[in-house]
């Protein structure tokens, strides 16, 4: 299954749009998790229900939003670029951001649960052994979480190489710059005579995701095991 | 000292606890189950926020709500063994051990890594991870670990109550080592008897979020309020006595409690001048009006009648003064009339030599 220069260059660009995305998103998803769980605050349920958006809206909707914010002459993207030359509309960065947006809740939901499941009898036993807050968090809390961080960041990944509609409606189809492997099949599809190119990337697809998923099982076997907890 | 003198509301379970320790030995709090025990180490360990309170352990207050001082778990240095361990699942026993030494640095120190690991016998389970261990090995493992964090006082929450018969002996030698070994002060949550027989030296009785009796375990063992707990039948003396000297004919031994009373017990391992517990339990005890003859009863002891509480129906509590050591017997209403007992009266306490237990105790 030789594919064309071009096809490698999508799959490529999907790996790295997937993983700026899971990168720049896992420390804010661990604080939101955090902020959900552990949090005592007014704006708790908004705060969940915010988060959660991307699952429910479609996803287009999600990419228009993200044009109207962060499009050039967008509230955020014109200071972004003003401030810092950063460019998100039509670029890599923006098609990240998209996949990071879309991506976002199930990278939460993995996250909360796991920090669910933290005993607190063992945060209070490093308290009593001398463990301040932060502390606390880095040398018993987060370790007991990574099989949901984990979890979290593989799935992520997996849904980011996949998405599609936010990121054609906010940074379009460009080759090299933002044509993902769901756009390079859409691509492919509406090109007359693109039957073969369009089924080697579609099981070139499949392929990752069984990959995925398979990882995601492994780490959480390997981590649960180390726990003890299989 | 330790002084503790709390009170905490939840729901419909209000504790309100006030005791006072010397530092030296270790404190029982002893109660029922849900009577308020593990709130009140809880609270003395921080973990839990009382309504009103003050906290003084060794001349340093960790808690006064009326001046507003209250020190987080993290800076009160009071160790805590949990009835179920909670060892780090993701540490080694090394890295657990490690855990609260590591955090314990300028601290003075109370006990050595190397002497821990020698006391509890952890040198095998060192690269082990808590999964792998029986309940027995993590509990001394959480010992070790509540230890190596230097703490000023150590609570143990129920250490034994998760383990069944055969390992909790497995574990006891070793709280016995410690408390000979360290001078650190204890408190020892318990609601088997037994346990506390064995370890403490000061009793706390807790019931319903009160304390209802307190003081050494010789004197707090004769107190009434002790028989609701423990139930008639465990309802017993505990004396601490001297070993005089080992019959070799006999193979009894004889042992001196308070100034002048003399008892016979077996106590094979005991040493002349070695210090032993010994419980006389309350059903064991005959009185009798005269100096018995005839009997196979080892035992018999004059002394005086200190006092007589009718018990129920039938049932006297009776509290008989040997020499400086008390000891409490039940007998029959009918009895008490028979032989015409009388507070200050004279009495012959009998007491068989199998039914005595005694334990080395230091």
């Amino acid at each position: 299954m030789g594919l064309t220069p071009a096809e490698l260059d999508a799959l490529l660009l999907s790996f790295n749009v997937a993983a700026r995305s899971v990168l720049f998103s896992l420390p804010l998803a661990t604080l939101i998790a955090w902020l959900l769980v552990r949090g005592r605050f007014r704006g708790r349920f908004v705060l969940d229900a915010f988060v959660h958006l991307p699952l429910v809206l479609p996803p287009v909707v999600v990419g228009y939003l993200l044009l109207v914010l962060f499009g050039r002459r967008g509230v955020l993207g014109g200071w972004l670029h003003e401030a810092f030359g950063i460019q998100l509309a039509f670029t890599t960065a923006g098609a990240a951001l998209a996949t990071a947006v879309m991506s976002f809740p199930l990278m939460v939901r993995a996250i909360r649960l796991s920090l669910e499941a933290v005993d607190r009898g063992l945060e209070d036993a490093a308290r009593t052994l001398g463990a301040g807050p932060l502390d606390r968090f880095l040398s018993v809390t987060l370790p007991l979480m990574l099989p949901g961080i984990l979890a979290g960041a593989v799935t992520a990944f997996a849904a980011s190489l996949g998405e599609f509609g936010a990121v054609i409606t906010f940074v379009s189809n460009i080759p090299g710059e933002t044509r993902t492997l769901p756009l390079a099949l859409y691509t492919a599809i509406q090109t007359p005579g693109g039957d073969a190119a369009a089924a080697r990337i579609a099981g070139l697809s499949l392929v990752l995701g069984f990959a995925g998923l398979a990882i995601s099982e492994w780490l959480a076997h390997r981590v649960r095991r180390t726990l003890g907890q299989a | 000292m330790i002084r503790v003198d709390v009170a905490l509301r939840r729901g419909d379970f209000t504790l309100d606890a006030r005791f006072e320790a010397p530092e030296a030995g270790v404190v029982a709090l002893f109660g029922r189950s849900g009577c308020g025990k593990t709130t009140l180490v809880n609270l003395i360990a921080g973990l839990l926020r009382p309504d009103r309170g003050r906290l003084d352990i060794g001349g340093e207050t960790l808690l006064d709500t009326a001046a507003g001082r209250d020190f987080a778990p993290e800076d009160r240095h009071v160790g805590y063994v949990f009835q179920d361990a909670r060892l780090f699942p993701h540490l080694t026993v090394a890295a657990n051990l490690d855990f609260g030494l590591k955090r314990s640095r300028g601290r003075q120190r109370v006990i050595e890594y190397d002497e821990v690991v020698t006391l509890l016998a952890l040198a095998p389970l060192l690269h082990r991870r808590p999964h792998s261990l029986s309940g027995g090995e993590r509990q001394r493992v959480g010992l070790g670990r509540a230890l190596l964090a230097q703490p000023r006082l150590l609570l143990l929450d129920e250490p034994l109550a998760s383990l069944d018969a055969a390992r909790r002996e497995e574990v006891l030698p070793y709280l016995e080592a410690l408390r000979l070994r360290l001078s650190l002060p204890m408190i020892y949550v318990s609601h088997a008897f037994d346990e506390v027989l064995r370890l403490a030296t000061h009793l706390v009785v807790l019931e319903t979020g009160r304390v209802v009796a307190q003081g050494p375990l010789t004197e707090v063992s004769l107190d009434p309020t002790l028989t609701a707990i423990v139930g008639p039948a465990a309802v017993g003396a505990v004396l601490d006595a001297e070993v005089l000297e080992r019959d070799a004919a006999s193979g009894l031994t004889r042992v001196r409690v308070g100034r002048s009373g003399e008892l016979k017990l077996r106590a094979p391992d005991a040493v002349p001048g070695a210090h032993v517990r010994v419980q006389v339990l309350a059903r064991d005890v005959i009185l009798s009006d005269r100096a018995p003859a005839g009997l196979s009863v080892r035992n018999a002891l004059r002394g005086r009648v200190v006092s007589i509480d009718p018990q129920g129906d039938e049932a006297c509590r009776t509290l008989v003064d040997l020499g400086g050591a008390r000891i409490v017997a039940h007998v029959t209403r009918d009895a008490v009339a028979a032989l015409a007992l009388r507070p200050g009266g004279e009495v012959w306490a009998l007491v068989k030599t199998v039914s005595l237990r005694s334990l080395p105790f230091p």
